[in-house]
């Protein structure tokens, strides 16, 4: 226990505790302004009561937000996982022509076609497609921004089961539906599982793309309408805003939790992203 | 790639057509909705196109004088060096030193310590964007805001008058859990063998990260560089946050991009904005491709 090494631990605790101040003082208005009786911007120790809840369910497009954003996200989710398990195991086990120049471009595409760079031609194409207000137009436009790093991610995981389980389930007869749906998926079931996560996560979150293609209100996803309720002009409405929020965060903490607990929030090998 | 030999072979019987069938939903979507709006970009940024009025129905092909004209415009000058100052100081200094710092610190702290730590910053990393936003809208008021009051100033208005400064502290709040998963697994590479000699010898903190973990890590640390700055060079959060405001100090390129789109109806110089921004993600996105290359 010498001087030094007092130091150092204290030193230590000081750092971790405004690391931790740093992370947390943010999201304390999360958990204490929903149940407040005079929410503020601020900080404190709520009045606890019940009645922004009521306050935010009589607010007339909370609720159908809400349910934007689930089937915004559910369509985008659905058809990410879906078209991404199929390319990727396709890609991982027939040899076609150029196929490792079309990964190549994937990967490529995917870290260089952002949202925001392509913003401009998105909207002008949905435009004169008639397509801005379409939801399902706008899920899949979230939808192909997600695929190439889906496909990327997917085929890792499809390239790790081992071929032995298919080809001795063919020996047996088994036809290439059979395969499929009885030996390879039950095994690439964490890859997929984990591609629908993250893609469920991403389309949840996605502000911009929304924010450009759905204009009427009734149409907008959660993330839009939070942006709204804060925006109209300085009078935020903080009986609302608060018990939203958090309601529109659960499905995300709820999803984190739950693969947290199931594979740990590690990164196994190389980056995945 | 330790099955490259077995690579191809086509263990299911799919078949090259019926495995083009699979691949064909997928790259239609990304053709339609990634691919060709990439290219569209390039044609729009050399017309005069604008949202409304005579130049909505018949653009008309001003060749680069968009790229010109964007060069000589101090609102496009101004946000590039902002949108450079958001990329160095958040994510290539901000994000990556935090992220390590809490890898190498966590590493040895005791479990409940970490676990809480990374639970926390991974939370920031996932929550919607509006929520953060406004999560940090309220930090940063004035009268009652957190930070105000934590600083005895709550007269002060810091996304008005910081609001760079405020949008750099706020990406660095939201991004680093990234850096920090990323040099975790790379810190669990690193021989605790070397780490135990660098102890025995007396070496300090700093010259232990210095001599024997920064070998090990370089490539990731490149990594983790090009990847954070794509991301944040194109995050559109500011927008949530400061719109640009006040008087354009916060307008980094995927701000300026949407007001004069949308906002300005400009839609061809817009584009001929976000070619830049395209060809920045291309430069980055290489030499990361090649990376990945040598180290595969």
């Amino acid at each position: 226990m010498s001087p030094v090494w007092m130091v150092r631990r204290i030193g230590f605790y000081v750092l971790i505790t405004v690391v931790l101040a740093f992370f947390a003082v943010p999201m304390l208005w999360l958990a204490s302004a929903p149940f407040d009786a005079k929410p503020g911007l601020g900080p404190r120790w709520p009045d606890w009561t019940l009645s922004n809840v009521s306050a935010t369910f009589d607010h007339p497009f909370t609720l159908s937000s809400l349910v934007n954003s689930l089937i915004l996200c559910s369509i985008a989710t659905v058809v990410t996982t879906v078209l991404a398990a199929l390319a990727a195991y396709a890609l991982s086990r027939v040899r076609m022509p150029g196929r490792d120049l079309l990964l190549y471009l994937l990967l490529l595409l995917s870290s260089v076609v952002t949202g925001t760079a392509a913003m401009v031609p998105i909207f002008v194409m949905m435009l004169q497609l008639g397509l801005i207000n379409s939801q399902f137009g706008t899920a899949l436009v979230i939808a192909g921004g997600m695929l190439p790093a889906a496909i990327f991610i997917l085929k890792d995981f499809m390239d790790a089961v081992p071929r032995s389980y298919e080809e001795s389930a063919r020996v047996f007869g088994a036809s290439p539906r059979q395969v499929l749906s009885h030996v390879v998926l039950p095994v690439a079931r964490p890859g997929v599982a984990t591609i629908f996560v993250w893609a469920f996560v991403n389309a949840w979150g996605n502000f911009l793309l929304p924010f450009l293609l759905l204009r009427d209100v009734g149409r907008q996803p959660a993330a839009v309408l939070l942006r709204t309720l804060y925006d109209e002009g300085g009078s935020a409405n903080l009986r609302v805003i608060p018990v939203f929020s958090l309601l529109y965060s659960i499905p995300v903490v709820v999803l984190y939790l739950f693969v947290s607990k199931r594979y740990g929030f590690r990164f196994h090998g190389g980056v995945k992203s | 790639m330790a099955n490259r030999l077995d690579e191809g072979i086509d263990s299911a019987g799919l078949g090259v057509r019926r495995g083009l069938a699979f691949v064909a939903p997928a790259l239609v979507l990304i053709g339609v909705f990634l691919v060709f709006p990439a290219l569209w970009t390039l044609y729009i940024g050399i017309t005069n196109y604008q949202l409304t009025g005579p130049a909505a129905a018949n653009p008309r092909v001003v060749g680069l004088d968009n790229v010109l004209t964007a060069v000589h415009d101090p609102l496009f000058t101004n946000s590039v060096w902002l949108t450079a100052l958001f990329v160095l100081f958040s994510a290539v200094i901000g994000q990556n030193a935090l992220g390590f710092g809490l890898a190498w610190l966590l590493r040895s702290a005791n479990p409940w310590l970490r676990r809480t730590i990374e639970g926390l910053v991974l939370l920031s990393w996932i929550l919607p964007g509006t929520v953060v936003a406004f999560l940090w809208f309220a930090v940063l008021s004035r009268d009652t805001g957190t930070l105000g009051l934590l600083l005895g100033s709550p007269e002060t208005s810091w996304l008005v008058e910081y609001p760079m400064t405020s949008l750099i502290i706020f990406n660095v709040w939201r991004g680093t859990a990234f850096s920090m998963l990323l040099y975790t697994s790379a810190l669990a590479a690193v021989p605790p063998s070397q780490l135990e000699t660098a102890r025995l010898v007396g070496a300090s903190g700093w010259q232990t990260v210095r001599d024997v973990v920064f070998p090990h890590i370089r490539g990731h640390v490149l990594t983790n560089t090009l990847l954070i700055s794509l991301w944040t060079a194109n995050d559109f959060t500011p927008f949530l946050l400061t719109s640009g405001g006040p008087n354009h100090r916060s307008e980094v390129l995927p701000v300026l991009i949407y007001r004069q789109a949308l906002e300005g109806g400009e839609l061809g110089y817009a584009s001929a904005m976000s070619l830049l921004l395209l060809l920045g993600n291309l430069v980055i996105a290489l030499v990361y491709l090649r990376l990945l290359r040598r180290r595969a």
